[in-house]
């Protein structure tokens, strides 16, 4: 089967969730382009939108259209190549109009799983629980004569359990899209024990054609993005736990460290914001998945399940704002931090200026958006840190040690074979998390 | 062609700002002004120095493509709307792409040199910004033959003259020629940043040839332009006055104050037809040479001079298509910094089409009141010196590629 018969029939689980949506979203814009090439007239693509909610399925429609306006707007002077012999197409816009009937014309939104027994190629981006995926992938498996191959979009369960789980022999593959897919150029590929040559040679020639950058993973429960994340993650917590034995609230601990990740690690955003971004609940979800496979490891947060018993959960409403979560928001700044002791937000106002206090003179960061992207950012770099080096605060102490910890988590990484190389963690750090800096670097050495 | 046989005059004139993307008060997604208000800003203008609509006989407004941008036409009934005195007065509407504005002036003169009107109110205008550039792109491209479009450029007018551009380059050679465009670039954001109605009135680049200077990126745009090599989307109005003498006595205005129109070319080109060299505006070169000869002046003898640089190598085109350099030589000349607004000739000297702004319809009348403030030595930051021995102003409207073109020659 050729990569463009491989596409001729697909389907997503999961459709209408965030992951799944943005998988739809790119390919059904690869499959309609393909079924937009000369050679391929009377040709059909089918792609299934596949979901438990038909809600969501009609919501996941208009999210299509209007990601497929701005697709089509961005490429339009190859648009108007593609459509050269439809003379009746003039206009950029008549043109634009019938992209998007042509993409959404390949997908078919159903809450039917029999509709994925015809397909080729099957991308799950389900709820993160391996006995859900083995029970479905098995179903499918068995009803669909096509030997369909399986794309998971797990950020944490290796997929060797879902190989032998759902008796695929090796017709599975991990395909983890950053989110949202349709933005991240980051993609970890994993392949099982048993993954076949093929399934790899394809899902490198899908990412290729989406134009997504590829690092691949070896199969250990996280995997290089949530690998660090979660340990990133448990690192802070325990950051908080030292700074309260120290005399400061929790609160205060809170806001200390995320502003230490964010400000004096010219991160994007501190770790808690990045927690309440990602969810709390995902984050600790996660952690669940993980933790069976780490051995001589615990992978567990007794702070994040007092906050999920709290209700405490982030995450983002259906326009992509934050909700609130450990921090709350007011128009996406931090204006609160909450306090799991007193079941209560802190405002900021409150904490900011004590907490500045304690953390003591701190050297001038350079603003995460000067730095990355910034083809010159060793020269910003360097110097910050040598000044990070010799500073005596006890902020600057935190920092460095931080840096330090996120430095050993990147290279275990290596040792423990999770990574194939230093570059490839830095790859997924940089593209995955928008960091300015690779975690495995010698800028306090 | 003949001298006129009435002396015309134009005064008054009034510009809106021009809105867009440069403009700090510019929002892409915040409510604007429509078309009415801008009609209104300008027409009002100009009545106000003028001793209001009782004075004015006849009404001419200039736009391109209201009926797509603003799902308007029928143009000509905005003038009771600036003021109720303009009830029931004669007014027309006209359209030459982007040289709609000359033809408002053209119209204008006309009706005083056919003593139909001593007064004629002449505003011309476009409203883009209701649209994407990628769709702005569609709605302009009705300034060519409908027939190239299909095969045309996503950004069709772009396209057009991405290509010029490149047959120039062939012909005359590339480095000089981008060197020039960066040059054309700068003295038009440097001159707009003296012009508060400018459009590039906020820009803060520092090296402006050294930003203009950048490769085009056929990918992403054009083989041949950048994105600072073409005006931008605008939204604004002009307006001004025409009066015979007649018309100044009863509006009570010295003709001290009033530049007059002392030659015109009109001129226009068959649309289906591809230009017959690239690397020139021949029918610009033929509108100038009759506005010229109308007016019984060599270019020697014009101060300054406005042009339709819709784009900064119709700019260097519009240098050789006026006679101040021989074919090819265009981009010396701009080089040399004689266009400069020091420079011995100084043009567009309020940012023209690439720093003033292009609201399509209403370009050729911005350039009209840019001549009189420049020639009655009112243009405040942005004066230019007039030498007493020149003083004359020339002005070169286009519309389409090359095809609609309206020469005027006024003396201060």
């Amino acid at each position: 089967m050729t990569y463009e018969e491989r596409l001729q029939h697909v389907s997503v689980l999961g459709a209408a969730g965030k992951m799944g949506s943005g998988i739809l979203l790119l390919t059904a814009v690869e499959m309609a382009d393909l079924s937009l090439k000369a050679g391929n007239k009377g040709k059909t693509f089918v792609l299934n939108a596949i979901d438990v909610s038909d809600e969501g399925l009609a919501g996941v429609m208009r999210y299509l259209k209007a990601q497929i306006l701005k697709i089509a707007e961005k490429k339009v002077h190859a648009l108007r190549a593609m459509y050269a012999e439809h003379h009746d197409l003039i206009d950029n816009d008549e043109i634009i109009a019938r992209y998007i009937f042509d993409v959404m014309n390949v997908v078919r939104p159903t809450t039917r799983l029999e509709a994925a027994y015809d397909s080729n190629l099957v991308f799950e981006a389900i709820k993160e629980d391996s006995a859900l995926k083995i029970r479905i992938f098995s179903q499918i498996n068995q009803n669909n004569p096509k030997q369909p191959w399986f794309f998971t979009n797990t950020s944490s369960i290796p997929i060797t359990v879902l190989d032998e789980g759902a008796g695929l022999g090796g017709r599975i593959i991990g395909f983890h899209f950053y989110n949202p897919p349709a933005v991240q150029k980051l993609v970890e590929v994993i392949r099982s024990k048993q993954t076949l040559d093929e399934v790899n040679d394809f899902a490198l020639a899908y990412a290729k054609n989406l134009r997504k950058v590829v690092v691949p993973a070896r199969d250990i429960a996280g995997f290089i993005g949530n690998g660090h994340f979660m340990r990133d993650i448990l690192y802070a917590v325990d950051v908080i736990h030292k700074l309260m034995d120290m005399g400061m609230s929790i609160t205060e601990a809170i806001y200390a460290v995320n502003k230490v990740t964010q400000e004096f690690l010219v991160r994007p955003m501190g770790i808690f914001q990045l927690i309440d971004y990602v969810g709390v609940d995902v984050c600790g979800f996660i952690m669940f998945v993980m933790n069976p496979f780490t051995k001589d490891e615990e992978i567990h947060s007794k702070l994040l399940d007092k906050l999920l018993g709290q209700g405490v959960k982030g995450g983002q409403y259906s326009d992509g704002s934050q909700k609130d979560g450990i921090l709350k928001y007011e128009k996406g700044k931090i204006v609160a931090v909450y306090d799991p002791l007193k079941e209560m937000y802190i405002p900021v106002s409150e904490i900011q200026s004590l907490v500045d206090e304690k953390l003591g003179a701190m050297p001038a960061a350079p603003a995460w958006k000067s730095v990355v992207g910034n083809k010159a950012k060793d020269d910003i770099l360097k110097p910050y840190f040598a000044q990070l080096r010799s500073a005596t605060s006890a902020g600057a102490e935190i920092a460095r040690e931080y840096v330090r910890k996120s430095n050993e988590i990147g290279w275990r990484l290596v040792a423990n074979g999770v990574a194939f190389n230093d570059a490839d963690v830095n790859t997924v750090l940089l593209t995955g998390f928008f960091h300015a800096y690779g975690p495995i670097n010698e800028y306090l050495d | 062609m003949k001298k006129l046989r009435r002396k015309v005059y134009m005064v008054a004139g009034y510009n809106t700002i021009s809105m867009g993307s440069g403009r700090k008060e510019f929002h892409p997604k915040k409510e604007r002004p429509g078309l009415e208000d801008y009609i209104k800003e300008a027409g009002q203008g100009v009545l106000k120095l003028i001793g209001g609509a009782g004075n004015v006989d006849e009404c001419v407004i200039g736009n391109f493509m209201a009926s797509r941008f603003n799902r308007q036409a029928n143009l000509a009934a905005f003038f009771p709307y600036i003021d109720e005195g303009l009830r029931y007065k004669p007014a027309t509407r006209v359209e030459g792409a982007c040289g709609s504005g000359g033809l408002a002036l053209i119209s204008g003169i006309k009706s005083i040199l056919a003593e139909t009107a001593e007064v004629v109110l002449a505003i011309g205008f476009e409203v883009q910004n209701t649209v994407k550039a990628i769709y702005c792109a569609d709605f302009l491209a009705p300034a060519g033959w409908a027939a190239n479009r299909k095969d045309g450029h996503a950004y069709f007018f772009p396209g057009q003259f991405s290509e010029r551009a490149g047959a120039y380059f062939e012909k005359f050679g590339r480095e000089t020629t981008r060197k020039a465009f960066a040059r054309w670039y700068r003295n038009a954001i440097e001159n707009a940043r003296l012009c508060a109605t400018a459009q590039e009135y906020h820009n803060t680049t520092k090296d402006l040839e050294a930003a203009a200077m950048v490769e085009p990126n056929p990918k992403a745009f054009l083989e041949n332009l950048t994105a600072l090599d073409c005006s931008k989307v605008s939204d604004g109005a002009s307006a001004i006055a025409i009066m015979s003498e007649e018309g100044l006595k009863r509006c009570g205005i010295p003709v001290s104050d009033a530049i007059e129109v002392v030659g015109y070319g009109q001129v226009e080109e068959d649309i289906t037809k591809p230009p017959p060299d690239k690397t020139a505006l021949t029918t610009m070169k033929k509108a100038v040479s009759e506005a010229l000869e109308s007016a019984g002046i060599t270019i020697a003898q014009v101060a300054t001079a406005e042009v339709h640089d819709c784009f900064t190598v119709a700019g260097i085109m519009a240098v050789e298509a006026l006679g101040l350099a021989a074919s090819g030589k265009g981009p010396e000349f701009v080089l040399e910094g004689n266009t400069a607004r020091d420079g011995k000739f100084p043009i567009n000297t309020t940012g023209g089409l690439v720093g003033w702004g292009h609201p399509t319809g209403g370009t050729g009348v911005h350039m009209a009141v840019t001549l009189l403030e420049q020639l009655k030595g009112k243009a405040g930051a942005s004066q230019v010196v007039i030498p007493v021995d020149r003083p004359y102003g020339l002005m070169a409207n286009m519309g389409g590629d090359d095809k609609t073109l309206v020469a005027i020659v006024f003396k201060a």
